[in-house]
C-alpha cells in the first residue's frame, strides 16, 4: 500500500471513532501541556532569580567580615577568636588592586528620619560615590555622594523614591534639611523607584557617606565591601588579590570571606535548573501514562475491527500493510495530542506571563522538543504491540467474528 | 489445464479431546472458466474448503496447486500477493467497511495493492456503472439495501480482475428476488471467463451451476462431473 493511502486510511479509521480518538488525543495533550507549562514555570523561576541577581551589579566581588567555611588550621586564628573589623581603610586599600574598576564600602543600620513633623523608620546605607553605579541604582534628581575623603563624611543624604513621596509629597526635596537620628543632613539626590527586586528595596533607603553612617551607629566595622572587576575573566584574580591583601593587612589572619556573584549565581542556576528537570520528569510520567492509554485504545480498536482486519487480509493485504496502518493510527493519535498539548501549554504559559509580567514563564526549547518527542515516541512504542496483534490475526477467525 | 488441483487435502480441528475432520482426503480439480456449486449439510466442510481455496487457511497435509504453482508452501506474504492478484471473495454477510463509501469499498483491494489513485478512480467509475451503482458511489454501507451491498461486494471482489471468484452463500442474507439478481451477476462474470465457485444451501441455485459438488463429513460425496 502507498504511504499516502496508508496515512489516509489511518486518519479515516481514527476519525471514524471520534470518542475514543478524542479521549486518547486529550490524554496525550494533557501530558505534553503539563511538560510545557511546568518547565515554563521552572525555567521562569530560574530566569527570574538569575535576572534579579544580575541586577545587583555586574562582575561583583564581595568582601564580608569573618570567616565562613573551613580553610584549614591557622595558628593565628586559634589565638584571636573574634574577627578583626573590616575598616574603611581596608576598603580604600583595595582600590589599588589591578583589574578593579570600582570599590564601595558599605555600612548599614536602621534609624529614624524626620521632616516637616513627619517621622518614620528608615534603612541607612553608608557608602561612597561609587556605590550607586556599582549597584546599578539610578538617580531621579540631584547628584551622587561627593567624591571626598572616605573618612570625612559630609552631612548629605540621597533618599529613596518612597521616602521622597511620603515626606515631601509635591514640595521639592533637593537642598532641604532632614533629620536622621540626631543629625541634620541636606538632601542632595533622590533615587528612581526600583520596583521589587531581590536584595535591598531602595525605595525606603537613605544613602549617606560611609564615615557618617559609622559615626551614627557608633561602629568601626563595615557590613560589606563591594568590588567591581574590570571584566568577568578578572573576577577570580580580583578575589585572590583582595583576599591576600586583606590577610596581609590583618597580620596574616584570614578573617574575611570573599564571595563572587558568579559563584552564587551558578549555584542558583544549577539548583533551579535541576528543579526544572525534576518537574519535567514528573510531567513526563503523565506522557508515559498517555502512551499506555493510546496502547489500550489501539488494542480496543484491534478488537473492534477484527472483522475488518480479516477482510483486509482476504483482499490481499500483507501483514506489513496492516501493521503500518495501525501504527500510523497510533502515531497520528499521539502526534495530534502532542500538537494540541503544545498549543495548550503555550497558551497556559502566555496567560501566566500576562498575570505575572515580571515572571518570564517561557518553556525552554529542550523541554518542548523532549516533550513532543516523548509523546510521539511513546505513542509509537505503545502502538507497536496492538499493530503486531492486528497483523498476526488469523484471517478466517477474524472474518468469522462479527 | 486445471486452474485448481487439490490432492490428499486434510484439514483437522482440535476441539478439546475430539478431532474434527473438516476436510478428509480431498482430491479435486477445477478447470479455468468452470461454474461449480458446492452443496451439503451444515458442518460438512464447505466453508473450510472455500477458505482453503482462497488461501485464508492451510491444510495439515496435501497439496494445493493454483495455476500450476504449489501455493501451500508459500509464506503468508506471498499468499497475500496471490490473493490480491488471483482471488476474489464474496461473503454471505457482505463484509463492507462501514466507515467507507461504496466507491471506497470497491477501491480497497486496489489501494492495498498500491495502484495509483487515478487508475483506481477510473476503474471504480467503470465498476459502479457496470453494477448499476452510479447513484450510490458516495453512500455508506448502512445507506444501501442488502442487494446493493452485495453488488458493491462483488464489484470489490472483481475489481482486480482475478481469474477465480469464491462466494460463500452469497444469497444467504437476501430475499429470493435480489438473490436471483446477485446470482445472475455472478453468472455473467462466469460467462466472461471467471472461474466461479459458489457454496449454497439452495438446491435450485445449485442446479443452475454446470457442475455440482456434494460434501458430507469433509468428503466429496458426489461430483456431477464424474458421475
Ligand atoms: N475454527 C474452527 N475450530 C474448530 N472447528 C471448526 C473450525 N472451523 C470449522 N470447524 C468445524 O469444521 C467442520 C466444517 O465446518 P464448515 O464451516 O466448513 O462447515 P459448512 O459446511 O460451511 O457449514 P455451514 O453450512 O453451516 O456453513 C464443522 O464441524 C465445524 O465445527
Ligand atoms: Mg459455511
Amino acid at each position: 500500500m502507498r504511504l499516502a493511502d496508508t496515512l489516509r486510511f489511518a486518519r479515516d479509521a481514527a476519525t471514524g471513532y471520534p470518542v475514543r480518538t478524542a479521549l486518547s488525543v486529550l490524554a496525550m495533550a494533557i501530558g505534553v501541556a503539563a511538560v510545557v507549562l511546568l518547565t515554563a514555570l521552572g525555567d521562569g523561576a530560574r530566569r527570574y532569580v538569575v535576572g534579579q541577581f544580575s541586577s545587583l551589579g555586574t562582575n561583583l566581588v564581595i568582601v564580608l567580615p569573618g570567616r565562613s567555611g573551613t580553610g584549614g588550621f591557622n595558628p593565628a586564628n586559634a589565638i584571636t577568636s573574634t574577627p578583626r573589623d573590616l575598616t574603611i581603610d581596608d576598603a580604600a586599600s583595595l582600590r589599588r588592586l589591578p583589574h578593579v574598576r570600582r570599590v564601595a564600602p558599605l555600612a548599614v543600620g536602621t534609624s529614624e528620619m524626620a521632616f516637616g513633623g513627619k517621622l518614620r523608620e528608615v534603612m541607612v546605607a553608608g557608602s561612597t560615590a561609587e556605590f550607586i553605579p556599582i549597584r546599578h541604582f539610578e538617580l531621579a534628581q540631584g547628584k551622587a555622594l561627593p567624591d571626598e575623603d572616605w573618612n570625612h563624611g559630609s552631612s548629605v543624604a540621597i533618599i529613596g523614591a518612597k521616602l521622597h513621596e511620603e515626606l515631601f509629597g509635591a514640595t521639592p526635596a533637593l537642598g532641604q534639611l532632614i533629620r536622621i537620628g540626631d543629625r541634620r543632613l541636606r538632601v542632595i539626590g533622590v533615587l528612581k523607584p526600583s520596583g521589587q527586586g531581590l536584595g535591598m528595596n531602595t525605595d525606603e533607603l537613605v544613602i549617606v557617606p560611609v564615615a557618617l553612617a559609622q559615626a551614627m551607629f557608633n561602629s568601626n566595622t563595615l557590613f560589606r565591601i563591594m568590588l567591581e572587576a574590570n571584566s568577568r575573566d578578572a573576577i577570580p584574580a580580583v578575589k585572590e588579590a583582595a583576599l591576600s591583601l586583606l590577610k596581609q593587612r590583618h597580620r596574616g589572619e584570614e578573617d574575611v570571606t570573599v564571595i563572587t556573584q558568579d559563584a552564587i549565581l551558578a549555584t542558583f542556576d544549577k539548583l533551579l535548573g535541576a528543579l526544572t528537570l525534576a518537574v519535567a520528569g514528573i510531567a513526563a510520567i503523565s506522557l508515559a501514562v498517555a502512551g499506555i492509554l493510546v496502547m489500550n485504545v489501539m488494542l480496543v480498536a484491534v478488537t473492534q475491527r477484527t472483522g475488518e482486519i480479516g477482510l483486509l487480509k482476504a483482499l490481499g493485504a500483507s501483514a506489513r500493510t496492516i501493521r503500518l496502518a495501525f501504527l500510523s493510527e497510533a502515531a497520528m493519535l499521539s502526534a495530534a495530542g502532542a500538537l494540541v498539548g503544545y498549543g495548550l501549554g503555550q497558551i497556559g504559559a502566555f496567560v501566566l506571563r500576562q498575570l505575572f509580567p515580571v515572571f518570564p514563564a517561557y518553556p525552554p526549547e529542550w523541554a518542548v522538543i523532549a516533550g513532543l518527542g516523548t509523546a510521539i515516541g511513546t505513542g509509537l512504542l505503545f502502538g507497536v504491540m496492538p499493530a503486531r496483534r492486528a497483523a498476526q490475526l488469523d484471517p478466517v477467525q477474524a472474518l468469522m467474528k462479527r | 489445464m486445471a486452474l485448481i488441483e487439490l490432492a490428499g487435502i486434510e484439514r483437522r480441528f482440535q476441539l478439546g479431546d475430539t478431532t474434527v475432520h473438516a476436510l478428509a482426503g480431498l482430491d479435486l480439480q477445477i478447470t479455468a472458466g468452470e461454474y461449480v456449486a458446492v452443496m451439503g449439510p451444515s458442518g460438512s466442510g464447505k466453508s473450510t474448503l472455500l477458505n482453503l481455496l482462497g488461501l485464508l487457511d492451510r491444510p495439515q497435509s496435501g497439496t494445493y496447486r493454483l495455476d500450476g504453482r504449489d501455493v501451500t508452501t508459500l509464506s503468508p506474504d506471498e499468499q497475500a500477493k496471490v490473493r490480491s492478484a488471483k482471488i476474489g471473495f464474496v461473503f454471505q454477510s457482505f463484509h463492507l467497511v462501514p466507515r467507507l463509501t461504496a466507491a471506497e469499498n470497491i477501491a480497497l483491494p486496489m489501494m492495498l495493492a498500491g495502484i495509483p489513485a487515478a487508475e483506481r478512480n477510473r476503474r471504480v467509475a467503470k465498476a459502479l456503472k457496470d453494477f448499476g451503482l452510479d447513484q450510490r458511489a458516495d453512500h455508506k454501507p448502512d445507506q444501501l439495501s442488502g442487494g446493493q451491498r452485495q453488488r458493491v461486494a462483488i464489484a470489490r471482489a472483481t475489481i482486480m480482475q482475478p481469474p477465480l471468484l469464491l462466494a460463500d452463500e452469497p444469497t444467504g442474507n437476501l430475499d429470493r428476488h435480489t438473490g436471483d439478481e446477485v446470482i445472475h451477476l455472478l453468472e455473467e462474470l462466469n460467462d466472461r471467463g471467471v472461474t466461479l465457485v459458489v457454496v449454497t444451501h439452495d438446491a435450485t441455485l445449485g442446479a443452475r451451476a454446470r457442475r455440482q459438488l456434494a460434501m458430507e463429513d469433509g468428503r466429496l460425496q458426489r461430483d456431477s462431473a464424474r458421475s
